[in-house]
C-alpha cells in the first residue's frame, strides 16, 4: 500500500493509491459520486489536491491507472512517451508543472515542443490544481493546427462545426439547416450529420447530398456524416465520397471495445480515407468525440475518475492525427455532470488537456433538458472557451437539436463571438465568403435579407 | 415596408417556406445584429420550460390509474426516494424499494406492461393509457398481467418487476427525455425472459411515440408485432430487429440508436 496522505491539523488523509488521491483531487462532480469514488469533504478534496501538488510528475509513469498487461490505450500512452520531449519538465512536481505552465517561460513554442513527453494523467493531475482561469490561459497560449480543405485551429480564428441533423434524415430539412448556417458563416471546421439511421446505403446518401452542397458552391470545406466506423469504411468501399471518418472514442481499452473500435480498427479506418486523397491542403482525416462520463457508463472506468479517464481518450485521439476532436460536455447526462458548474468546469478541462496533449479540441458547448443549466450557462461556457482558443464550435439552428433532443449554440451565438471576439474563420472560408461578397466593409457578416442576392442564390439554386 | 412578413404577396414569396416544412429545426430565426430576436428568444426559452416542467413534474398516479380501468394495476417506486436522487443515481432507478417486491404475486402471465415515469411525466400522462388499451385490444388472446405503474423508475426496473410477477415478456413504456419539440415522447422497450441484470442489447425499442411523432395505433401496430415474434422466437434484441425490415422506416427513426453520439442511461 503505498503512503499518501496529508495531516491537516489533527486529521490525517489517507488515500489508497494514486487513482485515490486523483479521485479525490477533482472538483466535486456527480459522476465520481455515483462511482463511489468521490472525496467525501470539502477538506479531504483539498487534502487530495495537497497530496497531488507534491508528487513528482514522472510517478505517472512508473504507476499505471488502468494495468498495463490489459488495456491497449495505456500500453499506447507508455510505449509512445517521448522522454527527450518531457525532459524539461522531468524534474517537476505537479504543483511545480502548474506554476511552469502558467509562467512567461511557457510559451506556445515549448508548450508544443513538450506535448510528446506528456501523458494524459499527468496532463489531468494538473488541471486538478487550476481554477478555471488558469485553464482559459493555459490553453490560450497552446497551438494545434490541422488542415484538410480548411486549416482550423490557427491563433485568433474561431471554426465551427455545422450540425444540421434531422429525426429522419429527410435530404430537404439538412440541406434547409445547413443553407441556413451557411448565412451565418458556420462550417468551416466541417458539416457533420448525426445519422438517424446508421446503414450504409443512407450513409452514402447523405454523404453525396453534402458532397453535391460543397460543390455547386464551390466551399471550400469538409464533411463528415457520424455513423460508426465500420459504416464508414464500407462507404469507402463503395466509392462515396468521404472526407473525414468520425468515431466516438473513450480512454480504456473496455470503453472502446463498448464502442465497437480498437486501436487497429481505427488505423485502418484512416488509412482508407488517406487514401481517397480527398484533402487538398492536408490529410488530417480523422474527426472524433468524447465525453466524460462514457467509460462509467460502459462498467469500463476502472476506479478512476472520469476527467483523468477522459483525458485518456485524447492519447487514443492524437495517435491518429484528426483534424478535428471534440468533447459533448453537457450531453452525457446529469449523472455525470450535474449543473452548470460541473459542465463549465469540464468544458474547460477537457479544452485544456487536449491542447497540452497537442490534440486540435473543440467542443460541444451544449446541455439536456434534465441537468440544471440553460442558454445562460451556455454563453458563459461559449465566451471562456473562444477566448481560450478552442479550434471548433459546434452549432445547431436556434440552438436545438430536433434529432438528439438537446440544446446546443445556435449559428447566431457563434456568429456574434466572432465579431465581438474579432476571431474570422479558417482563412479558405473567410476567402470564400470574401468572394462571394457576403461580407462588410469592417469584414462582418452582416444578416442579409431574404430577398437579397445573397440569400436568393444560395436557395434558388439548391432545388 | 418591403420584404416585411405581414404583406401576404411577401409570404407567397418566402424562399424558406419549402424549408420549413421539411424540417422543425428552428431555421431562418432572423437576427437582431448577431443575436436572436426577442419573439425567437421567447419561444426558444417557452420550450424549454415546458421540457424541465416534464422532467420535474410528477405523474398523476390515481388519474393514470383510471385511465387504465378496467384494466388491473399494481403500484410500485422504484429505490429512488425522489427526483434529485433518480437524476443523480441511474443505479437506484433500475432497482425497487426495498418493501416493494412484495406487492408483486406471482404468476404466470404471457405479457406484462409497466409503465415507469422516466425523463417526462407528461409523456405518461397523455400517451401510456391509450397505448396500454390498444395494445390490449390486439392481444385478447394472451394472458396479460396486471399493469405496474412505477414512480422515479428507469427502463431495467422492468427486469425486476416482471420476474417477480413471473412474465415470460416484458413491454416497458417509460416517458422520453424531452427535447424542445417534443415534451410529450413515450418509448416503449420490449424484454424476452426478463430477470435483472438484462443488457439493453438485449431489448427492442420503439421510440417517439407522440402526437406529431409515432401514433398511438401505429406503434401498437409495432409493439404488438414485436411481441408476436418475441414469443414466437423466444428472444428479444438485435437478433430480432435484423427480421423487421418494416421497423427501420422514417417514422421509427430511433429504433437504431447508434447516431454517433455518446448515450444516454435510459
Amino acid at each position: 500500500m503505498a503512503n499518501y496522505h496529508c495531516d491537516l491539523g489533527r486529521q490525517r488523509h489517507r488515500f489508497d493509491d494514486l487513482k485515490a488521491v486523483m479521485a479525490c483531487a477533482s472538483p466535486r462532480r456527480s459522476g465520481d459520486e455515483l462511482a463511489g469514488i468521490a472525496a467525501d469533504s470539502d477538506e479531504r478534496r483539498v487534502a487530495a489536491r495537497m497530496v497531488l501538488a507534491d508528487l513528482p510528475l514522472k510517478s505517472f509513469l512508473n504507476e499505471a491507472l488502468v494495468a498495463y498487461e490489459t488495456d491497449e490505450v495505456t500500453r499506447l500512452i507508455i510505449d509512445s512517451h517521448d522522454a527527450a520531449a518531457f525532459r524539461p519538465v522531468a524534474h517537476m512536481t505537479v504543483g511545480q508543472f502548474r506554476d511552469w505552465l502558467l509562467s512567461y517561460e511557457a510559451d506556445t513554442a515549448t508548450l508544443a515542443a513538450l506535448a510528446p513527453g506528456l501523458t494524459p494523467e499527468m496532463v489531468a493531475a494538473v488541471s486538478k490544481l487550476m481554477r478555471n482561469h488558469d485553464l482559459v490561459c493555459v490553453a490560450a497560449k497552446c497551438s494545434v493546427v490541422t488542415r484538410f480543405r480548411t486549416t482550423v485551429g490557427l491563433p485568433g480564428r474561431l471554426s465551427s462545426r455545422l450540425q444540421p441533423n434531422h429525426p429522419t434524415d429527410d435530404p430537404t430539412g439538412i440541406a434547409a439547416s445547413t443553407l441556413d448556417g451557411l448565412l451565418y458563416g458556420i462550417g468551416d471546421a466541417v458539416i457533420g450529420i448525426n445519422p438517424a439511421t446508421d446503414n450504409v446505403p443512407a450513409c452514402i446518401a447523405l454523404l453525396e447530398m453534402l458532397d453535391a452542397v460543397r460543390t455547386r458552391f464551390d466551399i471550400p470545406v469538409q464533411s463528415c456524416v457520424l455513423a460508426h466506423v465500420t459504416t464508414t469504411i464500407q462507404a469507402i468501399e463503395r466509392g462515396a465520397p468521404v472526407d473525414l471518418v468520425f468515431q466516438s472514442i473513450a480512454g480504456t481499452e473496455k470503453a472502446n471495445r463498448g464502442f465497437g473500435v480498437t486501436l487497429s480498427l481505427l488505423a485502418e479506418a484512416q488509412e482508407a480515407a488517406r487514401a481517397l486523397k480527398r484533402g487538398t491542403i492536408g490529410d488530417n482525416v480523422m474527426y472524433f468525440e468524447t465525453g466524460q462520463g462514457s467509460a462509467l457508463s460502459a462498467d469500463a472506468h476502472f476506479g478512476v475518475d472520469q476527467q483523468t479517464v477522459e483525458t485518456r481518450a485524447y492519447a487514443v485521439a492524437r495517435a491518429f492525427d484528426p483534424l478535428l476532436v471534440n468533447t459533448v460536455v453537457g450531453f452525457i447526462g446529469p449523472e455525470y455532470l450535474f449543473d452548470a458548474k460541473q459542465i463549465t468546469r469540464a468544458g474547460l478541462e477537457d479544452h485544456m488537456c487536449a491542447k497540452l496533449l497537442g490534440v486540435p479540441m473543440g467542443c460541444d458547448v451544449c446541455y439536456t433538458n434534465h441537468a440544471e443549466a440553460d442558454q445562460d450557462d451556455m454563453d458563459v461556457l461559449m465566451t471562456m472557451l473562444a477566448t481560450a482558443g478552442v479550434n471548433f464550435l459546434i452549432a445547431v439552428p436556434g440552438a436545438d437539436d430536433v434529432m438528439l433532443n438537446y440544446q446546443s449554440l445556435s449559428y447566431h451565438d457563434v456568429l456574434g463571438l466572432r465579431h465581438l471576439l474579432k476571431r474570422p474563420p479558417a482563412p479558405e472560408f473567410e476567402a470564400w465568403l470574401d468572394k462571394a461578397g457576403w461580407l462588410d466593409e469592417q469584414r462582418r457578416l452582416p444578416p442579409w435579407p431574404d430577398r437579397s442576392l445573397v440569400v436568393s442564390a444560395l436557395l434558388g439554386s439548391a432545388a | 415596408m418591403p420584404g416585411s412578413k405581414d404583406n401576404p404577396k411577401d409570404n407567397l414569396k418566402d424562399p424558406w417556406a419549402r424549408f420549413r416544412s421539411a424540417t422543425r429545426a428552428r431555421i431562418a430565426l432572423g437576427r437582431s445584429g448577431d443575436a436572436l430576436p426577442t419573439k425567437a428568444l421567447l419561444e426558444f426559452q417557452l420550450a424549454h420550460a415546458r421540457a424541465r416542467d416534464a422532467v420535474h413534474s410528477a405523474v398523476d398516479i390515481d388519474r393514470l390509474a383510471a385511465d387504465l380501468a378496467p384494466l388491473e394495476t399494481i403500484r410500485v417506486h422504484s429505490a429512488a426516494p425522489d427526483r434529485p436522487t433518480y437524476l443523480r443515481r441511474p443505479d437506484l432507478g433500475r432497482k425497487l424499494a426495498a418493501d416493494n417486491a412484495a406487492r408483486l404475486p406471482a404468476g404466470e402471465w404471457d405479457i406484462l406492461f409497466v409503465v415507469a415515469d422516466g425523463l417526462s411525466a407528461a409523456a405518461v400522462q397523455v400517451n401510456a393509457a391509450p397505448l396500454v388499451h390498444a395494445c390490449v385490444a390486439r392481444l385478447g388472446h394472451l394472458r396479460i398481467g396486471p399493469v405496474v405503474l412505477a414512480e422515479q423508475a428507469r427502463v431495467a426496473l422492468g427486469d425486476e418487476v416482471a420476474a417477480a410477477l413471473g412474465a415470460r415478456l416484458v413491454v416497458l413504456l417509460v416517458g422520453e427525455r424531452p427535447g424542445l419539440s417534443a415534451a410529450e415522447s413515450l418509448g416503449a422497450y420490449l424484454t424476452w425472459d426478463p430477470k435483472p441484470g438484462r443488457a439493453d442489447s438485449e431489448r427492442n425499442c420503439i421510440s417517439n411515440i407522440h402526437a406529431d411523432g409515432l401514433s398511438i395505433a401505429t406503434a401498437a401496430d409495432k409493439l404488438c408485432w414485436l411481441a408476436t415474434e418475441a414469443a414466437r422466437r423466444k428472444l428479444t434484441g438485435v437478433a430480432l430487429k435484423e427480421d423487421a425490415p418494416s421497423l427501420n422506416g422514417p417514422d421509427n427513426q430511433n429504433n437504431n440508436q447508434n447516431n454517433g453520439r455518446i448515450g444516454h442511461d435510459q
